[in-house]
């Protein structure tokens, strides 16, 4: 967790914004999956958010859906993943590692297991995409135990009461959706009012990133100038990798060219 | 099996959150932003249930629209004269074929209340898709129906069936192409289009309100069966028998019988080609705790919280995952969950078309085939209630090419 703190801090004092790309542990297979996350780092990545194969993806659009069949299809398992974070970490003793799961991957073996294993992996965070607020006290409970952030995510025209629970339970960083539905590019994010970054502010919520529908450089900008200190981008960059499956150099040239411009617009 | 997570017992819950569960099985597992369109649906419906004029207009529309109370028959040529007496609750006497026209008729009543605008739903064998679909035409509702597109390929007349009535089918290319992916890609839909359209599911699982709303829609068919055997018997049967793919029938049987414990439940799954092979649809008997399409409930699962998929002959029941009532009632052992396979399925199918002259779906067929093993092994003072949940018509080319390509009967 203190990773992503003295990232934001580090960001702030360079009047940056994190910018945070998500790509799918394993994808399209475990060798090139880390080829691809040492490009992200030296590219220029703030964080990562990693995704963990699960073959009933209710959250994800075709990208990402398809993402977790590639890996699925080369039998990545979540061991496996595991193993991976813990080379990414020994590549990057400091970037904030962040988890973004389906609930049944957790719960399978036992939840305490699951944030055991990502603890001794050096993970920072956990978002279940599917385990919302009035189901979440659990999971979160074992997450604390084992040292790692419970993120949430904060819906468009949230409640007072949703935006409150987000802002007290969110740790690491608070995730807000820039639009409903699925994640992709097909539709781009749209700023929330203002009041709402202001009330999160208000109750002493973790830095607001936004995340759903993030794909070019113009709205890293208009996020930071609506106040949000990072933002996510996933569909763009699994696309990436989606299109150029057959030629790793070009992937990579892409890849790195796409974080690069992605992150210049954050200064 | 008893979970070791109680989740319904968390601390921080409100008592209307622990209503989601049933014992530890339940809860709403969906992403935040569809918990406001769930709660709103929760609201909706417990008002519902209070509000005379609603109820009035859903038993107006179940008696002179779909045709109840549908009878119960008791079967004649079915069984010898020392075993158990069968009688037959014939919800596929139901208008649109299928128990499924019930709780179709409560839930698009909701979604006018709720002031929404379209319907989208799921379907497998593409029952419920044509209850929807009936339903959204009687109500002038723009419906889209997400169907896996293996699904659409075996159940082609259902998919014509569905556009007749103005429905729109979407066929589902991903994952395994059959009822889960449906599911996953409706609830996809729904993240984006809550505000303005009600999901409808399909069965007695999924996430909270949905199982206790479907069992609710659908408990009239259990309370019938209650007054009709004490009509024709002057008692309860000792035996009541559905089949369970999600669990609506078999919940829509069950609920009003579970206070009277004398009457023995029993869910019926598919064993499809044999519980020892992987292919079957056995979810309670042979599966174990997961969170799947928004429930704790039991599901098909690898090692790795992977969801296998589930077969059967019967498309209505291939689904890997279950109702959570049909968990909590298994965990404290007052109904019991067995297995029937696609053979034995059929042998039934063909011997009430025989014996009766009643064409029973082959989702039915499964609690039949259980009844009349059943009925060997106890004498004519044993009543066994069968749910006869859905009529064949749409098994018909299905089974024909079979019985063609066998060649054996």
């Amino acid at each position: 967790m203190a990773r992503y703190q003295q990232m934001f801090e580090r960001l702030k004092q360079q009047q940056q914004i994190a910018f945070i790309p998500f790509v799918m542990l394993g994808d399209p297979n475990l060798e090139t999956s880390f080829e691809i996350i040492k490009t992200l780092i030296e590219s220029g990545a703030d964080a990562l958010e990693l995704g963990i194969p699960f073959s009933d993806p209710v959250a994800d659009g075709p990208t990402i859906q398809e993402a977790s069949i590639r890996a699925l299809a080369n039998s990545v398992t979540p061991a496996q993943c595991f193993s991976l974070l813990e080379k990414i970490r020994e590549f990057s003793k400091d970037i904030p590692i962040g988890l973004l799961v389906y609930s049944n991957l957790v719960y399978r073996n036992g939840i305490e297991n699951f944030y055991q294993r990502c603890q001794a992996a050096q993970v920072d965070s956990v978002l279940i995409a599917d385990v919302p607020l009035r189901e979440t006290e659990l999971f979160d409970r074992h997450a604390k135990r084992a040292d790692i952030a419970p993120v949430h995510i904060l819906p468009p025209n949230p409640s007072e009461q949703t935006l409150m629970q987000v802002a007290k339970r969110s740790c690491g960083y608070t995730y807000i959706l820039g639009r409903a539905g699925v994640t992709g590019t097909e539709t781009s994010a749209q700023m929330p009012a203002q009041q709402t970054l202001q009330s999160l502010r208000d109750y002493q919520a973790a830095p607001q990133v936004m995340g759903f529908g993030i794909s070019q450089p113009t709205q890293v900008q208009q996020a930071k100038a609506a106040g949000f200190e990072g933002v996510i981008s996933g569909s763009a960059v699994v696309k990436i990798i989606a299109e150029n499956l057959a030629d790793k150099p070009e992937m990579l040239a892409r890849l790195a060219d796409f974080i690069q411009r992605m992150k210049a617009a954050t200064t | 099996m008893s979970s070791q997570y109680h989740f319904a017992a968390e601390e921080q819950r409100t008592a209307e959150q622990a209503s989601g569960y049933f014992g530890d099985f339940g809860g709403m597992f969906v992403p935040e932003i569809l918990i406001p369109a769930l709660e709103q649906l929760e609201q909706a419906f417990y008002d519902a249930l209070d509000d005379a004029s609603f109820m009035a207009e859903f038993n107006q529309l179940l008696k002179n629209y779909a045709g109840r109370p549908t009878p119960l028959y008791e079967c004649r040529n079915l069984t010898g004269e020392n075993e158990g007496r069968i009688f037959l609750k014939r919800e596929d006497l139901l208008h649109g074929g299928a128990h499924k026209t019930n709780q179709v008729l409560g839930q698009v009543l909701l979604a006018k209340r709720m002031g929404k605008s379209r319907i989208i739903a799921e379907t497998g064998a593409g029952q419920h898709g044509v209850a929807t679909a009936l339903a959204c035409a009687l109500m002038d509702l723009p419906c889209v129906i997400y169907m896996g597109k293996v699904d659409c390929e075996r159940q082609q007349p259902n998919v014509y069936r569905m556009e007749l009535m103005g429905a729109t089918v979407v066929p589902v290319d991903n994952g395994s192409g059959t009822l889960k992916d449906a599911i996953n890609e409706a609830l996809r839909d729904w993240a984006a289009s809550y505000q303005d359209t009600h999901y409808l599911l399909g069965t007695a699982a999924g996430a909270h309100p949905f199982p206790t709303i479907v069992r609710e829609f659908h408990k009239m068919i259990g309370e019938e069966a209650k007054a009709q055997m004490l009509e024709q018997t002057g008692r309860l049967p000792d035996y009541a028998i559905a089949c369970v793919g999600g669990g609506s029938n078999a919940i829509g049987l069950f609920a009003d019988f579970i206070a009277d414990e004398s009457v023995r439940l029993v869910g019926v799954e598919p064993a499809g080609k044999g519980i020892d092979t992987p292919h079957h649809g056995a979810t309670l008997t042979q599966g174990s705790l997961g969170i799947l399409h928004g429930a704790h409930t039991k599901i098909m699962q690898d090692e790795n919280g992977q969801i296998e998929e589930s077969y059967s002959v019967s498309a209505g029941l291939d689904y890997p995952g279950v109702g959570p009532q049909h968990v909590y009632l298994q965990s404290i052992k007052r109904a019991e969950y067995v297995s029937v396979t696609d053979s034995e399925a059929l042998a039934a199918f063909y011997q009430l078309s025989r014996s009766e002259g009643i064409i029973p779906a082959l989702e039915s067929s499964h609690a039949l085939a259980y009844a009349i093993k059943l009925a060997k092994e106890v004498n004519s003072e044993t009543l066994i209630l069968v749910n006869l949940s859905g009529r064949g018509d749409k098994d018909l080319a299905y089974v024909r090419n079979l019985t063609n390509t066998e060649e054996a009967r």
